[in-house]
């Protein structure tokens, strides 16, 4: 186990060692394997994060042990679906009870519904239309740790985030049988998970009943053809396609539809971004303030997969470039290229769509150039026009980083 | 027979990572430090935010978490907190 450890503690340096410019051969980041972040991540981040297994999931980036929040390493985004046991893990609060299938009860009620009822796994697997689709879950706060200057919070690399085929029952549909009032604004979530402390509130979220109603606003049972994992809200989580991780309620056990905007500290203080600052697309109006608002929909995003950081190519070598991108559900319409430092740009070809909200393959190739330095980039533009941005839009909760995503290689 | 029973418990139950990996530098208010954050969150979080919070970076995530998740502080174990955080793991 030690051996392992130093192993692992041998990483964590490995990646500050390409931070302070000093970057390793080939073979050796080969052996290297996987590496615990991006150099830019704090310091301390990188000193104190390891590759650690929870059970039922591989060895995954550790950020946090308790609660347990755990990176997808970059390597896997090599495949267009994340595996079940390589998808992140995110939680805010410490009490997890693992809900058993047989014992899930989920609570439909609230003062705009005429009939409350409880629903059971048997009945939602039953009575209602199965559907399944494909859609990246992403943490809000997904690439915090490269906010310049950084801001406290979990400091995520690029790996908060996952794309799988999510297979259940239309929220709609759960709701229409509850019989919703036209007074309706909000649906408000809880999961079972709960502090350790009374005082500490409970991680409750809400969204507009318009989102809710969404033929593609899910509550899943299944992710890529298996039962949820319990680290990723077993049996049953709420999926909100296009909108950031933090309304999928994992493990969820209530929805209330309520007339009123519903406030506590995960809905009024925290997950707000600057207002006038990004391009929203889904507002949320009735939990808007005049200064900010709450995180809603993606920003169009990407993540170059190859090459990789530091990788060695010799004069004339093809240099594959492929990557991922994604964004609100708008659907990726160019990914471009640049093998020069963003000087000129090649359209990128894209692979297979697999739905709108899903993660786009994209893949391009060059021949490496004269001996020296390559920053390979990559910039995806959505069906909306939107692209990723060129500077970092700091914001206090390091959200919504879209800065065009770049690797260097060495030619020679 | 205590080893026997280590063994079974450890092939029965599935292994989770050790928190304890993860330890506090030492320095005065180190106990305090565990005794108020640790009830909710493992130590990691700490050297997770570092080096790049000073003093009133450190005081307002100890006020964040006495005010809005409720950790049970006086505001002179606050004070403590807040000196072993911004002495250890503030921005130089």
């Amino acid at each position: 186990m030690g051996t392992r450890r130093q192993f692992l503690k041998d990483l964590a340096g490995g990646a500050a060692l390409i931070g302070s410019g000093a970057l390793l051969p080939s073979p050796a980041r080969a052996a290297q394997g996987t590496s615990v972040g991006p150099a830019a991540l704090p310091a301390g981040t990188l000193e104190t994060s390891f590759l650690e297994a929870l059970p039922g999931k591989r060895p995954l980036i550790k950020r946090t042990y308790r609660p347990p929040n755990f990176e997808t390493p970059l390597e896997v985004f090599d495949q267009i679906f994340t595996p079940n046991d390589a998808f992140f893990v995110r939680y805010h609060l410490p009490r997890i009870p693992e809900v058993a299938a047989a014992d899930w009860k989920l609570e439909i009620g609230g003062d705009s519904v005429e009939k409350p009822f409880t629903l059971d796994l048997p009945s939602l697997q039953r009575d209602f239309e199965q559907v399944e689709l494909a859609a990246v879950c992403q943490c809000s706060g997904n690439r915090r740790g490269l906010s310049d200057p950084h801001v406290a919070g979990v400091e995520w690399g690029i790996g908060a985030m996952g794309n799988a085929r999510w297979k259940g029952v239309r929220l709609k549909d759960v709701l229409a049988r509850a019989g919703p009032k036209k007074e309706a604004l909000e649906v408000v979530f809880n999961g079972a998970d709960h502090g350790s402390l009374d005082a500490t509130p409970d991680f409750m979220k809400c969204i507009p009943i318009w989102k809710a109603l969404d033929e593609n606003t899910l509550l899943a049972w299944q992710m890529n053809g298996e039962p949820l994992p319990h680290w990723n809200g077993a049996p049953v989580r709420v999926v909100v396609p296009g909108w950031t991780a933090t309304y999928w309620m994992k493990h969820v056990v209530s929805l209330q539809v309520v007339s009123q905007p519903f406030k506590n500290f995960w809905m009024s203080t925290a997950y707000r971004i600057p207002k006038g600052k990004f391009p929203v697309v889904d507002r949320f109006l009735s939990q808007e303030t005049e200064v900010n608002t709450p995180i809603t929909d993606m920003v169009v995003n990407s993540l170059l997969t190859s090459p990789r950081e530091g990788q060695r190519f010799r004069p004339g070598q093809p240099v594959e470039v492929k990557g991922i991108a994604w964004d609100n559900g708008s659907g990726i319409r160019t990914v471009e290229v640049s093998a020069d430092g963003g000087r000129s740009w090649q359209t990128a070809a894209l692979d297979q769509d697999l739905g709108r909200f899903s993660f786009r393959g994209f893949r391009h190739a060059f021949k490496a150039g004269a001996k020296g330095e390559v920053a390979v980039l990559a910039k995806a533009t959505n069906r909306m026009g939107a692209s990723q941005a060129f500077e970092l839009v700091f914001n206090p909760a390091g959200y919504h980083n879209n800065v065009v995503s770049r690797v260097t290689v060495r030619v020679g | 027979m205590t080893a026997l029973i280590v063994l079974a418990l450890l092939s029965s139950s599935p292994a989770y990572p050790d928190e304890n990996r993860v330890q506090l530098k030492e320095g005065p208010a180190r106990d305090l430090v565990l005794g108020r954050c640790a009830a909710c969150h493992s130590q990691d979080y700490i050297p997770m935010n570092s080096p790049f919070l000073d003093r009133k970076g450190w005081e307002a995530e100890v006020n964040k978490m006495v005010k809005a998740f409720g950790a049970p502080m006086e505001p002179e174990e606050m004070a403590r907190v807040v000196d072993y955080l911004a002495t250890n793991y503030g921005k130089k």
